[in-house]
């Protein structure tokens, strides 16, 4: 075996593992405020950034187009908590999910509807090329975009706890988290968190939505890649961004290790599932995954 | 006035316990499966057969097993496609290999081998519940379009694997016409309806409520949580096989893999969503709306292109159809979220009382 070469693919991984973690970060923030599992995160992920491209497209400079964009995903969540969460308070969870899966084929639609359903390609100036320096010394391939993507996603899991810990919005965020009622009662207004919370979301989607856009070009096969996101959840735990990141590089590591050196033995394309199977037994192991919260909650 | 139990005594346990306890819902029913089986193949013309009636049918028996699944056992499933595809690709197989193979023998099998899918799938639901099993179940979808992507002999190694259902015989009589092929449908979706209706009444159909509302508390009374869970993977995918069977044999005719994904799975959900979760009757009433609310949108837009001359294209046809059944889920759930079947009880109890409410 070729170390160089296995160095690559795992390197090639664990930075695509940092695409999934951009995503599922998205999942994160709103299950832990509100213990809504939300589907249509990969949905919104393509919402922005089909928003976005298009309104570079008709030539926009790229600043507004980002304003623009964030403004229309804050507007997007709030929407989304004021017509489909609070009439829905106090279902079972799996009501809301389901509610989600609703709202995933609606902002599908709408995307499409309003802004045509031709794939786009995204240009945000870093080339996905691999570093020379890094190829030229050790022989290993590694895209100068994919660590873009990893500082991108570093600065944004930063920039979340630093929001997390210090702002006192952050604060009433964490306190919802943790109890519903007990936020209820210290004065926390509950909607307003989760408009923030849907709206912080949207902001988490544009990212990874730029990220993806650049990666694969922004077209509706977006919203498959979101559900790899789900794996990825399964393995760090949904109420954990640490775990979104760990579970992330957890998966894009395996997945193309597998691929490369288990796919040609049954014939290839095993990464459309591998990280499902991968995630699986992992839940047999522990099913409140890495730093998932330990429930008491026999099955 | 004409709809009320009165005067209609029931005098054994037999007649009490029976489905249609009302001779009016009893003569509706003999009605309409009398003008399904007799009237629709003579008056519906080839269009309205195969491209309305026995994918509705098709759809039916998939959303009636999602039902069970969902609905009774409460067990979240977005593997629905991946059930159908076994059931269509190994009934396919089971009429290519065997020789004599009879075709409703071959929808069995389908129908079983899919249930033993089902059941490895379903062993997750052992640990975890609610959205846990929903990617587990995704895992499902995915592996399974990939292995009949990838194993030739599934395919019979036809190119991309396309296969074209065999002709269907049965005693040497084959049925060609769309006409036959909605009668054998509609059989076997009659058939399995009542068997499903019946099952759901019985000891098993009660456990997998039980399990459904609380499942400490079932297994505190005695029923056995993980026979019953995995028996209702097993039955749920039964039905979703022998659907997927159908689906390639008597509607489609030539299947490809990509038939079955996550898409149609979830074209399924919307259906017992919308028809009524926990309900027979919602299955029918969410698969009938979800088959012809596309093609009415279609003729609608078709209407307003030739009434006002407002041109809608097709592609924005289809993302309006995406955005109405997605606001329809988050409304149903809102408002009824047991469907149209609970609307269609509140109509009954309505009309038990109609005309003097007091």
């Amino acid at each position: 075996m070729d170390i160089a070469f296995f160095i690559e693919v795992l390197l090639g991984g664990l930075l695509a593992g940092v695409m999934y973690s951009l995503v599922a970060l998205g999942f994160v923030l709103i299950y832990k405020a509100s213990g809504v599992f939300n589907f249509a995160q990969g949905s919104m992920v393509f919402f922005a950034a089909l928003t976005f491209v298009s309104l570079l497209e008709r030539g926009w400079m790229l600043w507004l187009a980002l304003a623009v964009t964030l403004a229309v995903m804050i507007v997007l969540g709030v929407a989304i908590e004021r017509v489909v969460l609070r009439p829905l308070v106090n279902q079972p969870p799996i009501t809301l999910f389901m509610a989600t899966i609703g709202l995933t084929f609606v902002l599908e639609g709408l995307s499409q509807l309003i802004w045509g359903s031709q794939p786009h390609g995204l240009e945000l100036g870093i080339p996905d090329v691999p570093m020379e320096w890094l190829s030229q010394k050790w022989n290993v391939n590694v895209s100068q975009f994919d660590l873009f993507a990893a500082f991108v996603a570093g600065l944004l899991v930063a920039a979340l706890a630093v929001f997390f810990q210090k702002t006192r919005i952050g604060r009433a965020l964490r306190a919802v988290a943790d109890d519903h009622q007990a936020a209820l009662a210290v004065g926390i207004p509950l909607q307003h968190i989760w408009s923030i919370v849907w709206a912080v979301a949207g902001f988490v989607a544009l990212v990874a939505g730029l990220m993806w856009g650049v990666r694969n070009g922004v077209q509706y096969a977006l919203t498959f890649v979101a559900l790899k996101a789900l794996p990825v959840l399964l393995i760090g735990g949904f109420e954990s961004i640490p775990g979104a990141i760990l579970g992330g590089l957890i998966i894009g590591a395996t997945e193309k290790v597998a691929e490369v050196y288990l796919g040609p033995m049954v014939g290839g394309g095993i990464e459309s599932w591998f990280a499902y199977v991968v995630a699986l037994l992992f839940l047999l192991v522990r099913p409140e995954g890495l730093f998932g919260e330990k429930r008491i909650d026999r099955v | 006035m004409l709809y009320r139990e009165a005067g209609q005594f029931k005098s054994t346990y037999a007649e009490d316990q029976q489905i249609f306890p009302l001779r009016q819902d009893r003569i509706a029913i003999a009605v309409l499966l009398a003008f399904a089986v007799f009237v629709l193949p003579l008056v519906g013309d080839q269009y309205w057969l195969s491209a309305i009636v026995t994918p509705f049918l098709i759809f039916s028996l998939a959303a009636l097993g999602l039902n069970i699944l969902t609905g009774y056992a409460g067990q979240l499933s977005l593997g629905t496609a991946a059930f159908m595809a076994v059931g269509a690709f190994m009934a396919y197989n089971a009429v290519l290999r065997v020789p004599g193979m009879p075709i409703l023998g071959a929808f069995a099998i389908g129908g079983l081998c899919a249930a033993a899918v089902g059941v490895v799938f379903g062993l997750p639901s052992l640990r975890i519940k609610g959205f846990y099993l929903a990617v587990a179940t995704l895992a499902c979808q995915f592996f399974v379009l990939w292995a009949i992507n990838r194993i030739g002999w599934l395919s019979n190694h036809s190119s991309s694997g396309v296969i074209t259902a065999q002709s269907i015989r049965i005693f040497g009589y084959e049925l060609a016409s769309p006409a036959e092929k909605y009668l054998l449908t509609l059989g076997i979706v009659a058939v399995m309806a009542l068997a499903a209706k019946n099952l759901m009444r019985s000891e098993t159909g009660r456990a997998f409520m039980a399990v459904r509302d609380m499942d400490v508390a079932a297994s505190v009374v005695g029923i056995p949580i993980m026979r019953t869970k995995l028996l209702a993977f097993a039955i749920s995918s039964f039905y979703c096989g022998v659907a997927g069977a159908l689906y390639a044999y008597t509607y489609l005719g030539t299947v490809e893999p990509e038939a079955f994904t996550l898409d149609l799975s979830f074209r399924v959900l919307f259906m017992i969503i919308i028809g009524g979760v926990g309900s027979i009757l919602g299955a029918f009433l969410g698969a009938a709306f979800i088959t012809v609310f596309p093609i009415f949108l279609n003729r609608s837009s078709e209407w307003l292109a030739a009434l006002f001359g407002i041109d809608i294209s097709h592609a924005a046809v289809s993302n309006i159809e995406l955005i109405i059944f997605g606001g329809l889920i988050i409304f149903f759930l809102i408002v009824e979220p047991y469907g149209l079947a609970r609307l269609w009880q509140i109509a009954k109890e309505k009309l038990r009382l109609w005309p003097f409410p007091h």
